[in-house]
């Protein structure tokens, strides 16, 4: 007994041990953007993890199990919002048993509140017009001035969750921003001469981006929003880029290729794989990288073509 | 262990939402009070003879001109509603996931926010007794509405059979889901399945999601956590049909119970495992009988789930029940039951190819005066998905009959399914099915037909 007991007291303070090592904050998004902002925000305060990956269309992920056992564990969940989510995170929380990131708690965050929220719906919308958003396009983090949102939205929250790392979360969102000013300034210089170019893109994932960057997006493959290509709309597409002269098409990397790229044979406009998301590629390591390779890879294809 | 730390931490953060409540329902009666101090005021005021003519004018005016704006008012949320209740995708869980007016003050907070003020507002500023009374409730309580969505299952069926003779065309099992948040611990489903001359409650239960110990409870009459298939409604299935051992030894519909159902989680380091134990009462269609009121049904089931790759992942679970079946006052019916499924889907392509495969083997041994029959039955099925909107699939099924273990009913069928869109599918299924009873070898086909209106619900997975 005498031997046991030194040995369970090491255990215990051992134990004990590794859970102060383990007192960061386990912040969980659905989407790679916020999980990246958070880290830059939380630093080595938080943990941070993302249920859908970049390079996977955020619309349609499955909710997994594996996904309920990973909310059982957050102390925060980010969310994009305005339904983005509705067809897997719902039951996702229900299922998670953890009642802190349930919606009204301070462990959900709905990374919207606040930001610049495109194409809310102003008259009656059906489900005739495809998979609308009716709340507004889901796809704002595209706007870095909404990600700057996002990032001060987080730097509260985590300062609520965590009081005594206010401190640190306040340090870093201020070299967020700071960095996010100068970014700002570079891909604005770099996409200035390309304002008012009119672009077609694969989904209505890109208004925001559109708004930010002074693109005109003047048509989409899909006829309606979750609606695949059809052949008459196909159509109206190739005779649209080729009276209005756009140059690229932009295509999320989660879509099928082969109508854009046989939009393209017949109109000579450029296919560009453009990433929503961090994470898209590996190389899209954070929030700044996703801008960085998009607008690249814009001025790339467009700059030839002026 | 660390898990228990968060467990933990749930717990303590449940008076939270209590304290919430109280400080709401505090919050409302505050509200309430000094109305039911001006309801009166308005009264003696026609009281005062002349001098108060004036006064009375203006507040005439003011009357006037206040129901014209909460007019205005109102008719503006009905818009806003009427918007809201065709398009909305509220699913199961919408009314959290998004809460309800996205352009209120703060679309973040728990819906009953901005009701609350909204509603006090206006009975707070009305002076005419029981005008803001009429409008105010009236319109916040829409917020709580809960989600509806109606399922339609349209189905023809073509060829000869005639032990299991299905009508040339039916509206079957249309299923109407109400759904929405109780309060901070529960949320409730409803599923109410139609026929064309009958109407069932398919489901209908409370979920209590604010549980400690990574429990979750539900109460009510919901589908028994049997298999993974007769945990499906109808509409999800990836056929027109249940398949035979499902049909043979659970009852034509599957097995429903009414009663209690506890799940936990049981974590293994990263992998997701869930236990489950079920009580219901002893009644069950083709399945259980109750002699009396003690005689209960259980079902436990354990499930393992573990991602093998970002692209793949396996399900898997042990099932095992048991209840009377009526046959004499003690014999009962065990059911044992394995199953498993395993998806494929790239996630970078995930919608426009994916590979579903699944097989469930039950085993049910039921005492009956003749001695107890051991009936064995399978399935074994595949689906593939070949492009956005494309999938094929084909089933192989065999089942013993549950009374009568020597006869064994088998089939095979192959199905193709269109969807045009997330909210509507079409399927044809080929099917042969051989019944051991009547020694029929029945082909037929059969043509679904599905479309969703309303809320939008969360995809089955």
């Amino acid at each position: 007994m005498k031997r046991i007991l030194p040995v369970l007291f090491a255990l215990v303070a051992l134990a004990s041990f590794g859970s102060a090592a383990e007192a960061k904050l386990r912040v969980v998004s659905s989407l790679q953007d916020f999980a990246s902002i958070a880290q830059s925000i939380g630093s080595d305060r938080v943990e941070t993890l993302a249920l859908a990956k970049g390079y996977q269309d955020p619309h349609f992920v499955d909710a997994k199990p594996s996904f309920v056992l990973q909310l059982s564990r957050a102390d925060l969940l980010i969310v994009a919002g305005l339904e983005l989510e509705i067809g897997y995170l719902p039951p996702l929380i229900d299922q998670s048993r953890n009642d802190k990131i349930h919606p009204g708690n301070p462990g959900y965050l709905d990374g919207s509140v606040g930001c610049d929220i495109l194409q809310r719906p102003t008259t009656q919308v059906t489900r005739a017009m495809g998979d609308v958003h009716p709340y507004g396009n889901p796809h704002y983090w595209t706007d870095p001035e909404n990600g700057r949102v996002v990032a001060r939205s987080i730097a509260a929250r985590l300062s609520q969750l965590d009081a005594a790392g206010s401190a640190t979360y306040q340090k870093n969102l201020a070299a967020f921003e700071a960095r996010l000013t100068q970014k700002e300034a570079e891909w604005r210089a770099k996409m200035a001469p390309y304002a008012g170019t009119r672009i077609v893109t694969f989904h209505d994932s890109w208004p925001n981006f559109a708004k930010a960057f002074k693109l005109d997006i003047v048509g989409h493959v899909e006829p309606k929003p979750g609606i695949p290509p059809s052949p008459t709309h196909t159509l109206e597409i190739i005779n649209l880029i080729q009276a209005q002269k756009v140059p690229v098409i932009l295509v999320e990397p989660y879509f099928d290729r082969k109508t854009p790229d046989s939009i393209a044979a017949r109109t000579g406009a450029t296919v560009v794989t453009f990433y929503p998301s961090v994470g898209g590629t590996p190389a899209i390591t954070d929030y700044f990288a996703l801008f960085d390779t998009d607008i690249n890879a814009f001025v790339a294809a467009v700059k030839g073509k002026k | 262990m660390d898990h228990d730390v968060w467990t933990r931490a749930a717990r303590n953060a449940a008076p939270v939402p209590a304290a919430l409540a109280l400080i709401f329902a505090l919050g409302l009666a505050t509200l309430a009070t000094p109305l039911a101090a001006q309801a009166p005021a308005p009264a003696p005021a026609p009281q005062t003879p002349d001098p108060v003519a004036d006064l009375r004018a203006q507040l005439e005016a003011l009357k006037a001109e206040y129901e014209r704006r909460i007019a205005d008012l109102e008719e503006r949320l009905t818009d806003l509603q009427t918007a809201q209740g065709q398009a909305p995708a509220p699913g199961p869980a919408t009314a959290e996931a998004t809460p309800p007016p996205a352009p209120a003050p703060a679309p973040e907070a728990p819906p009953s926010q901005p009701a609350a003020p909204e509603g006090a507002a206006v009975p707070a500023t009305e002076p005419g007794p029981g005008a803001g009374g009429a409008g105010g409730p009236s319109q916040t309580s829409n917020y709580f509405n809960p989600s509806v969505s109606v399922i339609g299952n349209f189905l023809a069926v073509g060829g000869q059979n005639r032990t299991e003779n299905l009508p040339s065309a039916e509206l079957r099992e249309s299923e109407l889901g109400i759904q929405a948040i109780v309060d901070p611990y529960a949320r409730a489903d409803f599923f109410i399945s139609f026929g064309e001359h009958n109407v069932d409650v398919e489901e209908g239960f409370v979920t209590f999601t604010a549980l400690p110990q990574s429990l979750l409870a539900k109460v009510g009459r919901m589908r028994a956590y049997f298999g993974k298939i007769n945990t499906l409604h109808l509409h999800v299935l990836p056929w027109p049909d249940e398949p035979l051992p499902v049909v043979n030894l659970l009852g034509s519909d599957g097995w429903i119970g009414t009663g209690v159902s506890v799940a936990r989680l049981l974590p293994i380091g990263d992998t997701f495992t869930e236990g489950t134990l079920q009580i219901f009462r002893g009644q069950a269609e083709d399945l259980f009988e109750e002699q009396r009121r003690s005689d209960l049904a259980y079902n436990g089931h354990y499930r393992v789930f573990k991602d093998l790759t970002d692209a793949s992942n396996l399900d898997l679970g042990l099932s095992y029940a048991t209840g009377p079946n009526g046959a004499t006052p003690s014999s009962r019916t065990r059911l044992e039951g394995l199953d498993a499924t395993y998806r494929w889907k790239p996630l970078q392509t995930a919608s426009y190819r994916s590979v579903t495969l699944r097989g469930e083997l039950f085993r049910s041994l039921r005492d009956q005066p003749g001695g107890v029959q051991r009936a064995i039955g399978w399935f074994a099925a595949g689906d593939y998905q070949l492009a956005k909107r494309w999938f094929v699939g084909a089933r192989y099924e065999t089942s013993d009959l549950a009374r009568d273990a020597s006869k064994r009913d088998t089939g095979e069928a192959a199905t193709l399914t269109f969807w045009p869109s997330e909210f509507s599918q079409l399927r044809a299924e080929l099917r042969r099915r051989h019944y051991s009873l009547t020694d029929e070898t029945a082909n037929e086909l059969l043509l679904q037909l599905q479309f969703a209106i309303g809320a939008h619900g969360a995809h089955p997975f």
